[in-house]
């Protein structure tokens, strides 16, 4: 086209990246990409690759390692014996690594940019501007975690070897919110990526050779699942970070249920992006722009789900139908492309097939005019409205270019639909409005939530999800902990520290003659004594094997029942943490009263002498009183995100925690366990330990004296593993803690996979529960609470 | 390049832009308004991004930015020298072997405008006679626009019986500032009648409205009050056009005309010297309210410096060197 005519069309013309040093890089290897194993390229033990195409043109980009077994075998032991020295190397050594593969990153970041558009399909823009950039910006933010790791993680250590596997939409960028946090706390790392998406993990290998980082610190695997999924079983893997599918994901937390294995997973999202009616209109509409047209749409906490206030939907749909049409779709190396390609033909099929069957259940379709290039997996941009919260476009992850919008009436009822979704992920919500935006961010049920803007990322802010959305945290300080583990936790004991009394249960004839059974224990339900649904109860013994009551055998009933009581007891949850301090102090004081009744109770029920008895009443006390002080200290954080804006860490409690209290510990292990969950603003439902079940229903009576609301402690007396097996598979709770059996816990693993609630098992070993550091550390606040970051914009 | 009934034209359908006649004032529409700061830096940061513009596209691009820039010269030392020789620039802005390399010697390309204070309204007029080019006058006591109303209606009438065909007035600050949006909306209307057929540019000199929130309600009202374009700044301000300031305004503009119908146009003044810089410009003005505002009949550039770096990045783009200042005649 000559001058003279564009002077008149007015068209932007292509404006190709060139291609020309990537396709160098990709030659100088003949096309073939290897595992990096040890600090050596590996070819694969098969000697099978498999095809790796761009998906803009089709043209064969390389040929890629098919990982098996045997590669990962090498990578990991590699991986373990490099662990030693760059534990030994300290915050320091790593800090330097870490510091230089940041920055070799930023000199060579044209090539990955170029590589990751040409692999993935995404628009050179967003790999350039965005990717790569934070890619960067997250090694340089670990490189300082590194550095400071013994000031700011003090009594905590390095996992070990670590599995990671990443998917294909953000290839490098989850490889570097992976490898980053590990190294930076000294642990040593497997990384597998997609088998769509491996030339950027490769280059990266590259770069940790060129920089020198010490062999086998960082190993690289190509393959698909195969590999995957011979990296996650590997017994001297520690730890296993996933991001994918929710499906995968349920996979992983089965197979490595029971194995001690650390596990985050970062899966999918229906995520809502909410308008509310005095929202600024052209900027909701910018950020769809970033939430649904970013990446084809590629992404886990893609606002995908649009809910509009009714009285402004028209006004926004023509807004967003005006923008969709000047929304570019092409060759991801052209500079001034909006959407690129879909990742891969069969990506682009189920895509095509989703919005096929939306439009079926009755959905409207509109794409605007736009020519999609020949050749490649595109898809145009795309806006489904008439669409019901029951649709299945509505509930289902898409992950492509695909919007579809609700419309809400009030405040509550957005709240109520964007919450009514199975996944949990993110959030946007727009509103002019401080009071109502505040209002609502805290309500939404979704790891990041995003006021006024959307998909914002960095290093200093946690990410991962709720519910079937997952649970970890990547990035800021509540990401590094997914990659350490508290010292003394090596230290647990394999055998109870204060074991059980051993007895012989006595002969029926002689219990006969135990003159009384002086009380009649029931549940504990909703604030109130309630009898066990089953109507059977079972015998309570004391130190010497004497029936001295019989405690109710609590069955799924009783736990629905417990769960329900849980559920309604919200107003625990949204009373001020000061209240809930002085409810805390309120139960030491009640329970102070009755230290005479305890103590002898302790000493009938564990055989030790009425003095050990008494010391162990005290330092129930003492724990007592620790979480009442920390209700109100365990303080939420603002992050120091780079740009103007407060990221607010907010630590939520759980919601409804499930918890199978010690059995060996008595009042003790009780007490160490309901007490930091409630006062974080958690409801539980507890099943005690079966032989010391009396002082939990012993203790009732001091809740009920002590102004705690129903509902928010509820105990279960019966069978510990078969209620854990009920509690495990409720998905009405949100966490469930269980210290029991070796088999228990994997049970509890497994079978927590359908829910995806979050998970503490002891795997068998025993907290010394009179230990300050086992008995009442940190951890136990950190894994009654989630944090939520909110990302709030200011400035007029 | 253009006659005098070619300007009123739109460049895609061909036919004739109705002047935005104005409508009562409705306290509602400025009530309505939201910006949200943060998020319109955002876009603004990303807008150039988003699209670049290569080679004979380019090319093509910086030719139609010199045809919207209303060449300006606003300065206490001006004189007739001075503005007659600005006006031979706004005739022939490009060097012709410039033009001819680029095969648009026959465009008649000329900028939009001459832009100048009153006492060089009939100079500027005389010596653009048969070109078509208008002559624009800034106005109403600008840049501070603190003189008595009358005094102002009596420089524009002044102003039009010299010659100009547009007039580019001044708002009271003062009034977006206490929140006066209906004694806006009388005196901008006041002007609007003052001009008669002459155009008029409102500046709302945005560096001085504080917020964007009131870039956005002044927009609305300068519209209401019959503006054919709203500008952002006299160039004296310490903050002049910027790209946020900018999206506001034109999306103000984008909802005017869903709302009415008509096209109001923008100028975005002070600052702007750089070719890549235009190009941003009209990059957002195509983003986000089409090609059919990518004419000099709905968008201009307040630029004095600007035409001399396009001419460098054009002879650059023909021979592939990197140009000179020198090579290429002052204006």
């Amino acid at each position: 086209m000559s001058v003279r005519d564009i002077f008149e069309t007015m068209e932007y013309g292509p404006a190709p990246e060139s291609a020309d040093q990537a396709w160098a890089w990709l030659r100088e290897r003949d096309q073939a990409l290897d595992h990096f194993i040890g600090g050596q390229w590996r070819k694969p033990s098969s000697g099978d690759y498999f095809e790796s195409h761009s998906p803009s043109t089709g043209e064969l980009l390389a040929q890629v390692a098919d990982g098996n077994d045997d590669d990962v075998n090498q990578a990991v032991g590699a991986a373990v014996d490099a662990l030693e020295g760059w534990v030994a190397i300290g915050g320091h050594g790593r800090a330097r690594y870490l510091y230089a593969l940041a920055r070799a990153i930023q000199k060579n970041s044209r090539l990955f940019a170029v590589l990751e558009s040409m692999d993935n399909g995404k628009p050179i823009r967003e790999s350039r501007d965005i990717d790569i950039p934070l890619v960067a910006r997250h090694f340089y933010h670990h490189a300082g975690w590194a550095q400071v790791m013994n000031r700011e993680l003090p009594g905590y250590k390095e996992l070990g070897v670590v599995g990671q596997v990443i998917p294909w939409n953000f290839p490098l960028l989850m490889l570097a919110w992976k490898v980053a946090p590990a190294l930076a706390m000294g642990n040593t790392v497997v990384l597998k990526p997609a088998e769509y998406t491996s030339a950027t993990a490769a280059l990266f290998a590259e770069t940790c050779k060129d920089i020198g980082l010490p062999k086998g610190v960082f190993n690289l695997v190509l393959g698909d699942h195969k590999a995957g999924s011979a990296l996650v079983k590997h017994p001297d893997v520690r730890k296993v970070a996933f991001t994918g599918s929710t499906e995968v994901g349920r996979i992983l937390r089965k197979q490595t249920a029971g194995t001690g294995k650390k596990l985050t997973l970062e899966l999918g999202g229906k995520s809502p992006f909410i308008v509310f009616e005095d929202s600024d209109l052209d900027s909701v509409v910018e950020g769809l722009v970033d939430a649904i047209w970013f990446n084809q749409g590629e992404v886990c906490c893609a606002g995908s789900r649009l809910l509009v206030q009714e009285s402004i939907a028209d006004r926004l749909h023509h807004k967003i139908k005006t923008r969709m049409s000047r929304l570019v779709v092409g060759d991801a190396l052209d500079k001034g492309v909006d959407v690129g390609a879909l990742a891969d033909p069969s990506q682009l099929e189920r895509v095509e097939k989703m919005v096929a069957l939306g439009v079926e259940e009755g959905g409207s379709k509109w794409q605007p005019e736009c020519t999609l290039p020949e050749g490649g997996c595109f898809f145009p941009p795309t806006l489904i409205t008439d669409i019901q919260p029951s649709a299945t476009l509505a509930q289902e992850e898409i992950f492509g270019p695909v919007l579809v919008s609700m419309t809400f009436r009030t405040p509550a009822e957005a709240v109520h639909l964007a919450n009514n979704s199975r996944y949990g992920l993110a959030a946007s919500l727009w509103s002019e409005s401080i009071n109502l935006a505040l209002d609502i961010a805290p309500k939404l049920k979704a790891g990041s939530v995003w006021i006024n803007c959307t998909n914002q990322f960095d290093a200093a802010s946690g990410f991962g999800g709720y519910r079937e959305s997952g649970f970890g945290r990547e990035g800021g300080k509540e990401g590094l902990y997914e990659y350490v583990k508290p010292s003394w936790e090596d230290q647990l004991a394999l055998e109870p520290v204060h074991p059980l009394p051993r007895f012989v249960p006595v002969e029926e004839s002689e219990s006969r003659k135990v003159p009384t059974i002086d009380r009649t224990p029931k549940l504990y339900i909703g604030g109130k004594q309630s009898r066990p649904d089953g109507g059977y109860s079972t015998a309570a013994m004391d130190a010497k094997g004497q029936v001295i009551a019989e405690v109710p055998a609590g069955n799924r009933k009783d736990i629905r029942n417990a769960v329900e009581a849980a559920r309604a007891a919200e107003s625990w949850t949204s009373t001020s943490a000061h209240n809930r301090a002085q409810v805390l102090y309120y139960i030491a004081e009640n329970l102070s009263a009755r230290a005479e009744e305890f103590t002898r109770r302790i000493a009938q029920l564990n055989g030790r002498s009425t003095a050990e008895a008494a010391q162990e009443f005290v330092l129930c006390l003492d724990r007592i009183y620790t979480y009442a002080a920390m209700a109100d200290k365990y303080d939420s954080q603002v992050h120091s995100t780079p740009f103007r804006n407060v990221t607010l860490a907010m630590k939520e409690p759980l919601g409804v925690i499930g918890i199978v209290a010690p059995e060996e510990a008595g009042l003790l292990g009780f007490i160490s366990t309901v007490m930091p969950a409630i006062s974080m603003g958690n409801r539980v439902v507890v099943v005690p330990s079966a032989h010391y079940a009396l002082l939990a229903t012993d203790f009732y009576q001091v809740l009920d004296t002590s102004d705690l609301p129903g509902g928010v402690v509820n105990i279960v007396t019966g069978n510990q593993d078969v209620l854990a097996d009920v509690l495990a598979r409720h998905y009405d709770i949100e966490g469930l803690w269980y210290w029991g059996t070796r088999e228990g816990s994997k049970l509890v693993e497994e079978e927590a996979a359908a829910t995806m609630k979050r998970t503490w098992v002891n795997h068998g070993k025993h907290h010394d529960w009179t230990d300050r550091e086992q008995g009442e550390g940190e951890i136990f606040l950190r894994k009654a609470t989630e944090i939520k970051n909110i990302w709030i914009p200011y400035g007029e | 390049m253009a006659s005098a009934t070619e300007q009123n034209v739109h460049p895609i359908t061909r036919r004739p832009i109705e002047r935005n006649p104005g409508m009562p004032y409705t306290s509602e529409l400025v009530e309505q308004v939201r910006v949200n700061r943060s998020a319109v830096e955002r876009r603004a940061a990303t807008i150039g991004k988003r699209r670049s513009i290569k080679k004979s596209h380019q090319a093509a691009w910086l030719l139609k930015a010199v045809s919207c820039i209303d060449l300006t010269t606003l300065a206490g030392d001006d004189t007739d020298g001075k503005v007659r020789r600005l006006c031979e620039k706004a005739r022939r802005p490009i060097r012709k072997d410039i033009l001819e390399g680029l095969g648009v010697a026959d465009l008649g390309l000329t900028t939009g405008a001459v832009c100048v204070y009153h006492n060089f309204i009939e100079t500027a007029v005389r010596a653009l006679e048969g070109t078509g080019i208008p002559v624009a006058a800034v106005s109403t006591g600008f840049p501070a626009g603190q003189i008595p109303h009358e005094l102002k209606l009596a420089q524009v009438r002044a102003s039009v019986k010299a010659g100009a065909e547009e007039i580019d007035i001044v708002i009271s600050r003062s009034k977006v500032l206490t929140g006066d949006w209906e004694g806006l909306y009388r005196e901008v209307s006041d002007f609007r009648e003052a001009c008669g057929d002459a155009h008029m540019k409102a500046i709302l000199a945005t560096g001085e409205l504080a917020t964007l929130r009131n870039v956005a309600k002044a927009s609305w009202v300068c519209m209401m009050a019959g503006s054919d374009f709203i500008k952002t700044s006299t160039g004296k301000e310490s903050v002049n056009a910027t790209l946020p300031f900018s999206l506001v305004m034109v999306r103000a503009i984008r909802d005017f005309y869903d709302l009415t119908g008509h096209y109001v146009g923008y100028k975005p003044a002070g600052g702007i010297s750089k070719a890549k810089e235009s190009l941003d410009y009209l990059v957002l003005i195509k983003e986000e309210l089409g090609r059919a505002w990518l004419s000099p009949q709905l968008f201009r550039f307040g630029a004095s410096s600007l035409l001399a770096d396009i001419e460098r990045q054009l002879e650059h783009f023909l021979t592939g060197s990197y140009s000179a200042d020198y090579r290429h005649p002052v204006g």
